[in-house]
């Protein structure tokens, strides 16, 4: 079944494109070749390796001097804080209220369905711009606004999923032993639910990543001149003309992020689900 | 004295209004094992599944009370429930291939009940789920408890089942048809294991099964429903001798035999399902408050 599972293709190369940002976020002093920060104004704007530049900023540098290689590097940090902080706060909070209300059904059921419903129906821009001019930018807030949006989709998930799993036998029999409705859901429902919910949080990352582009892009996210890949984008937006590669380097990582994280979730909804696994 | 578990009169309703259980009266004393038959949609499964509180969500009991030991347990509280379920009464049910959690392993699921209602610690537990998987005939208990339920085979899941219903050694087992889903040989084997546990603990049994030959070999009293209702009920001597319902007579010829060469299956006459459907209809149709 491991074995498996690493022989498919996506699957061993979302984990792949996952440990790639995992080493850079984790060892960014180490491999970024300069201070992210350090600006060097006579050296702005200097091309990359491929475009005859110098090999001490492979990648060239921005209009401030700061390497390119050593941002992205480090931009690697914010981006799988807010991917990883977010998806399981997300996950946490809606899988909890999905679980009561596909076990509990009826008035549990009707009021946590309608408040996902209401909540679904704010649109999710204006609610993170809300939350920004509330909270302030930074970190924490591109972790809430994603939370404050998100949580909804696993409730729905979770809750559709807890309904066809209350109607298995096995549910019934723990009932005919005497078992609290807590322990069922905790020890016999949540198990079961618990495939679903890692796919689920692999493209709940992936979705994390972009909406922290997003708001980094527009200002929302940490304070401006730390690197993300959003503010990256967003400051090689002005110079796309003369250096396009600024602009095109982080968008890069952030596909590549996003398409090795779906492809992680795809490949596990796949091998995950028994149906189609046989 | 009064009979260990007494249902009276009970009425289950879809939420739409449409009755499943049409006034069902039946009673198992004691230590008797008591068998319940009718065919698909007659209602058994409504009956058991009533008494342990598993109804469908959209149906509900609204009507007559179910007796356990004096006590109507439809009016019991939730907690009161949960303390009697697993402990009093114990249900073996009809598939065992889908009645085990599928991510876990066996040794938890039988431990579970063990010290919730016994009380016990993790190390007497394992030790007394050995026991009881010994009990029901199982090779290499050890290995059971490890085993997830994918590992074992579906006469190996049952008796995993029954071992979990027999632990609390309970005053009551409902067994919903218990067989139906294993091959014949296996058949064979779990009703005589249901039986010899029964012999020694001095359980009662509600047997719901549709067949007959099963109530004959293993039930006391029979109860025959159809429609929702009771039809006969009798001693099993009696209803095989002789059967009172027509119904009973026409199920009764439907089993074949094989020590009469030839046999063919003697499907339910036609004019007597149709008669039986028109007095269930003439039935609701007497209640003030039955579907429009």
């Amino acid at each position: 079944m491991r074995a498996g599972l690493l022989k498919d293709g996506k699957v061993a190369f979302g984990l792949g494109v996952i440990a790639l940002m995992l080493v850079a976020a984790l060892a960014a002093p180490w491999l970024a070749p300069h201070d992210p920060l350090e600006q060097d104004l006579l050296n702005a704007f200097q091309a990359p390796l491929w475009k005859g530049g110098d090999a001490s900023h492979a990648l060239g540098t921005d209009s401030l001097g700061r390497d390119i290689l050593s941002r992205l590097v480090y931009g690697a940090r914010p981006a799988l804080i807010v991917a990883f902080v977010a998806a399981l706060c997300a996950g946490l909070l809606g899988t909890a209220l999905g679980l009561a209300a596909g076990y509990f059904g009826g008035r549990v059921d009707a009021a946590i369905s309608r408040l996902v419903d209401i909540w679904m129906s704010f649109p999710s821009v204006l609610l993170c711009i809300v939350l920004a001019a509330v909270l302030g930018a930074g970190l924490h807030t591109v972790v809430i606004a994603i939370i404050v949006i998100d949580w909804t989709r696993f409730c729905r998930v979770v809750r559709a999923e807890t309904l066809v799993q209350k109607s298995r036998d096995y549910v019934a029999s723990a009932v005919t032993i005497g078992l609290t409705p807590g322990r069922i859901v905790a020890a016999e429902i949540l198990p079961n639910v618990a495939p679903l919910l890692l796919t689920l949080f692999t493209l709940e990352m992936g979705i994390a990543i972009v909406i922290e582009a997003i708001l980094s892009f527009v200002g929302l996210s940490v304070a401006s001149g730390a690197p993300t890949w959003g503010g990256m984008i967003q400051e090689g937006r002005l110079y796309v003309n003369q250096a396009w590669w600024l602009m095109a380097l982080p968008m890069a990582c952030i596909i590549l992020a996003v398409l090795g994280l779906n492809g992680l979730g795809d490949g596990l909804r796949e091998r995950l689900d028994p149906v189609k696994a046989r | 004295m009064s009979a260990l578990l007494e249902i009276d009169g009970l009425e289950v309703r879809l939420d739409g209004g449409a009755r499943l259980l049409r006034g069902v009266s039946l009673a198992v004393e004691a230590g008797r094992v008591v068998g319940l038959v009718g065919e698909s949609g007659a209602g058994k499964t409504m009956v058991s599944r009533a008494v342990l509180g598993i109804l469908p969500g959209n149906a509900h009991i609204t009507g007559g009370a179910i007796r356990f030991d004096g006590r109507d347990i439809t009016r019991l509280p939730e907690v009161g429930r949960r303390h009697l379920l697993g402990r009093e009464i114990a249900f073996i049910p009809q598939n065992p291939m889908t009645a085990l959690n599928p991510v876990a392993r066996i040794g938890p699921q039988v431990t579970d009940v063990l010290r919730l209602h016994l009380g016990m610690d993790r190390t007497a537990a394992n030790v007394r789920a050995l026991q009881l998987l010994r009990d029901v005939h199982l090779r290499d208990p050890e290995r059971v408890l490890r085993a997830f339920p994918h590992e074992l085979s579906g006469g190996q899941r049952q008796r995993v089942l029954i071992a979990i219903a027999f632990a609390c050694r309970p005053r009551l087992v409902i067994a919903d048809e218990p067989t139906t889903a294993l091959d014949v040989t296996v058949q064979k084997q779990i009703l005589r294991l249901i039986r010899e546990l029964q012999a020694g603990s001095g359980t009662a049994i509600l047997f719901i099964t549709h067949d007959l030959g099963v109530v004959a070999k293993l039930c006391e009293h029979v109860v025959v429903m159809h429609g929702g209702r009771v039809l006969e009920s009798a001693p099993a001597a009696a209803l095989f001798g002789r059967p009172a319902h027509e119904y009973t007579r026409a199920l009764l010829a439907a089993t074949p035999r094989f020590d009469r060469p030839g046999d063919l299956l003697r499907p339910v006459p036609a004019d007597l399902a149709a008669r039986l459907e028109a007095e269930v209809r003439r039935l609701d149709g007497d209640s003030p408050d039955a579907v429009a």
